[in-house]
């Protein structure tokens, strides 16, 4: 199978102020794997919305089995053969499973019809789904999965899938791939997207990277190296982080028997957690998105709070304690979501700054703010952490997503935390930002401070954590050396499979 | 103090009636929240639907042409709210706060010359046999159209949204807007379409009010009718069939502690008057305690950004 499905042709588009395609130009070929790599930014999720019929190109032109191609909708672009999985699920969590899959098709068939072809479809591909479940309480495979049958369920020709892997353990990789390599050997084409090298490498037959809206290069990933295709991504050399590796010191923070149920609705309690954590350590805590993640940073900012003697810093029960009595005792928090949570997107980067830093640096005086020496805080985080931005009168939400976080990360570490906790710290960050991002953190390790860092990306976690724990349904396992951790092993720590099966290869 | 001058039949069916506006204007108002957005013009629209029903029944004589003017009218002025928060993006609680002080202005501009005025009655539906049953007949089937039309819209919007396509894609739209857009589908065209029918429905209530219910024209005649079917909604948890329980627990009770005033009872007015509003909030407060919860887009504004 060598015929070409896809050709694109010089398609350009630009927003006000970028150039998010210039003169893109490459192949897809019937059957095979293609991988689209790039930094966030590179122009990546407008190039496949103008394939899906989202975005229209401003020059350029597509055609699909020879014949042009130009969808105006969505629709269209369905009723052409192309189904996308999104990276962000678009997915409706108060409907069922079975609402969720007609909800994505042209002429569905009665919701009874359509639950027993779901049920036959994902077993036939080794993806079982329940289509009476609500789809606010799957697990994130498990959401995925109803994108994927989503689309097996109009036979597409080109399937796109937008960082597929993100949120899966190690397990369901190899199960996505089993199913994604059975499609292929049916004839269909998947142009794959995402950053993760390895991935990419095992997967695909071919690869084009963009940067910067152009096309850098096109090669055949199993023979090229992960390093090399890295570099022609960033366009640079890439630094690898490094540790001092200081000797670890007393128990700084010690949980014990923390539950807690889950302020929303679809949410996670946690359940019975216990850990223990030493000066200079860092401890990555990994776990598919979900498990929470997000419930356990709230409990350790403050936000919620929990039995007063479940969280215990430096000997001292702070269980009860708001965020502001924590931050003056040591333990800073920088939680995962950027714009909102940790950064308030329409005020200054300076006011952002006095908003966690009031305590520890002495932003104000008897309720009256301390302008002058807030700005000169904002400036050192600025300098110091390389936030490129025209000054720090600017709001926080005109700062790029890695801007921002390098922002919020140095605003915490400034502050000279005894431990810090991070979620999530280089999400949707460009390589060379997260790069110098998990440099600071284990700087700051190095001095003596300890810090959690809690993230799904396994390979980060890796490389900065010296111990590993997973979070796997509000559950916390025991923590373990990183050295000499298997990438098993951690599938097994992050809960498996979730009770599925590998595909069975029947074709 | 005499409660054996209070006639059971009689009481049932007022019920009815009174509870007609807001079942009405309550059940309008759930499929827009449903698709999404928070119109709280509802007592805007409800008043200028009450004055537009009212002129075209005087000027036409046919109160079938009344209900089907005050629709159009009650459609009209959720239409500037489409266009305020749809496409201009204007903020939804002030757009519908605004919406309700200027269908009340305009509708005592609008019923100037209307003051005073008796509009021709509206019809009772005689069903032969099934009026004449003792009791049943008189509270059931003794009324005018609107009332069964009330009842049969909440049953016909129930069904649309559980088990038709065109129910399922608004609430998809009301659920995560940016997901049914990704999809492909007129978020904006369906919650425009959503927000008229939630006028029409609202203008139909307040006519109710101004030909069958007084029946005559008074500026502010509608006296709060449109935030009860609001707060409605929400204790109703977005789901039809408690609409039209909660308009009946509403109306039932004002026209009995109506009687129970008329007969005198020791209880003070004031604390009679209130007790409709209390009784129904407090009821639905206890059946929204279940984990039904609301359209997870209601009242964020939708920008196509891609």
């Amino acid at each position: 199978m060598t015929g070409t499905l896809l050709k694109i042709d010089g398609l350009t588009k630009a927003y006000p102020g970028v150039v998010a395609n210039s003169d893109v130009s490459f192949e897809i070929k019937t059957g095979e794997v293609h991988a689209l790599l790039g930094e966030n930014g590179a122009g990546k999720s407008t190039l496949v919305k103008m394939i899906y019929g989202l975005v229209k190109p401003d020059s350029g032109t597509m055609m699909m089995n020879g014949a042009p191609f130009a969808p105006p909708e969505p629709r269209a672009a369905r009723a052409s053969g192309v189904a996308m999985v999104f990276q962000h699920f678009s997915l409706f969590d108060a409907l069922n499973v079975a609402e969720n899959i007609a909800l994505g098709m042209e002429h569905p068939p009665a919701l009874r019809d359509l639950a027993e072809k779901i049920r036959t479809v994902s077993e036939d591909y080794g993806l079982p789904l329940d289509p009476y479940r609500t789809v606010g309480d799957l697990s994130a495979g498990e959401r995925q999965r109803v994108e994927i049958i989503r689309c097996l369920l109009q036979d597409p020709k080109l399937l796109i899938m937008d960082e597929p892997t993100s949120v899966l353990t190690p397990q369901e990789v190899e199960i996505l791939f089993e199913t994604l390599r059975k499609l292929t050997a049916e004839g269909v084409a998947i142009l794959y997207i995402s950053h993760k090298l390895e991935e990419i490498r095992a997967l695909c037959d071919a690869a084009t990277i963009l940067r910067l809206g152009k096309n850098v290069g096109t090669c055949v990933p199993a023979e090229t190296s992960a390093r090399d295709m890295a570099e022609l991504m960033v366009g640079t050399e890439l630094q690898t982080p490094n540790s001092a590796g200081a000797e670890l010191g007393d128990v700084v923070l010690d949980i014990s028997g923390l539950s807690m149920p889950s302020p929303s609705a679809f949410g996670t309690a946690l359940r019975n957690i216990h850990l223990r954590l030493r000066a200079g350590e860092v401890l990555g805590i990994g776990g598919v998105a979900g498990n929470g993640q997000d419930e356990l940073l709230l409990a350790l900012s403050g936000e919620i709070r929990t039995e007063q003697n479940a969280v215990k810093l430096k000997g001292e029960a702070i269980g009860q304690l708001a965020p502001n009595a924590r931050r003056s005792r040591g333990l800073l928090t920088a939680p995962e979501e950027r714009l909102g949570h940790a950064a308030a997107p329409n005020m200054s980067l300076t006011e952002n700054a006095l908003l966690t830093g009031n305590v520890r640096k002495g932003l104000s005086n008897r309720g009256f703010l301390k302008w002058a020496k807030t700005r000169s805080f904002a400036e050192e985080i600025i300098e110091k952490f390389d936030v490129r931005t025209p000054g720090p009168d600017n709001a926080a939400r005109s700062l790029s997503g890695g801007n921002l976080q390098k922002f919020v990360i140095g605003r915490e570490v400034l502050q000279d935390p005894d431990v810090l906790v991070v979620n999530q710290p280089t999400w949707g960050v460009d390589a060379s930002a997260a790069a110098s991002i998990r440099q600071a953190i284990l700087d700051l390790a190095a001095n003596g401070t300890a810090v959690i860092v809690i993230s799904q990306d396994l390979d980060e976690l890796m490389e900065v954590a010296d111990n590993f724990a997973a979070l796997n349904e509000g559950r916390l396992t025991e923590t373990r050396p990183t050295q000499g951790l298997t990438i098993d092993e951690i599938g097994l720590m992050m809960g498996g499979a979730h009770g599925m099966e590998v595909a069975h290869a029947k074709a | 103090m005499d409660l054996s001058a209070i006639n059971p039949a009689l009481l049932l069916a007022s019920l009815l009636v009174a509870a007609t506006p807001i079942l009405l204007a309550g059940i309008g108002e759930l499929v827009v929240e449903r698709a999404g957005v928070l119109n709280l013009g509802v007592e805007g629209m409800m008043i200028t639907g009450a004055i537009c029903g009212f002129m075209a029944t005087i000027v036409t004589g046919s109160p079938v042409f009344g209900f089907v003017f005050a629709a159009i009218g009650g459609a009209t002025l959720a239409f500037l709210f489409a266009l305020l928060t749809q496409y201009a993006l204007a903020n939804q609680v002030a757009s519908g706060l605004a919406l309700t002080l200027f269908g009340l202005g305009l509708s005592s501009l609008l019923g100037q010359d209307y003051v005073g005025l008796k509009p021709p009655s509206t019809p009772k539906l005689d069903i032969p046999f099934l009026s004449d049953l003792p009791f049943i007949g008189t509270v059931l089937f003794n009324h005018d159209i609107i009332v069964y039309l009330g009842i049969a819209l909440v049953a016909l919007v129930w069904a649309a949204l559980k088990y038709s396509r065109i129910g399922l894609i608004l609430r998809a739209v009301g659920e995560n807007h940016d997901a049914a857009h990704a999809l492909g589908y007129k978020v904006v065209r369906i919650r425009v379409l959503a927000i008229m029918f939630g006028g029409a429905c609202a203008g139909l209530g307040g006519a109710y009010i101004s030909l069958i219910r007084v029946p005559q024209w008074t500026e502010g005649m509608t006296a709060g009718a449109g935030w009860i079917a609001l707060a409605l909604v929400v204790f109703a948890s977005w789901k039809p069939w408690r609409v039209l329980l909660g308009a009946w627990l509403f109306g039932g009770v004002t026209v009995l502690q109506l009687n129970l005033q008329a007969a005198g009872v020791a209880i003070p007015v004031e604390f009679l008057s209130m007790s409709p509003y209390i009784i129904t909030i407090v009821v639905l407060v206890i059946m929204s305690a279940d984990k039904s919860r609301a359209p997870a887009s209601l009242g964020r504004i939708f920008h196509a950004s891609s």
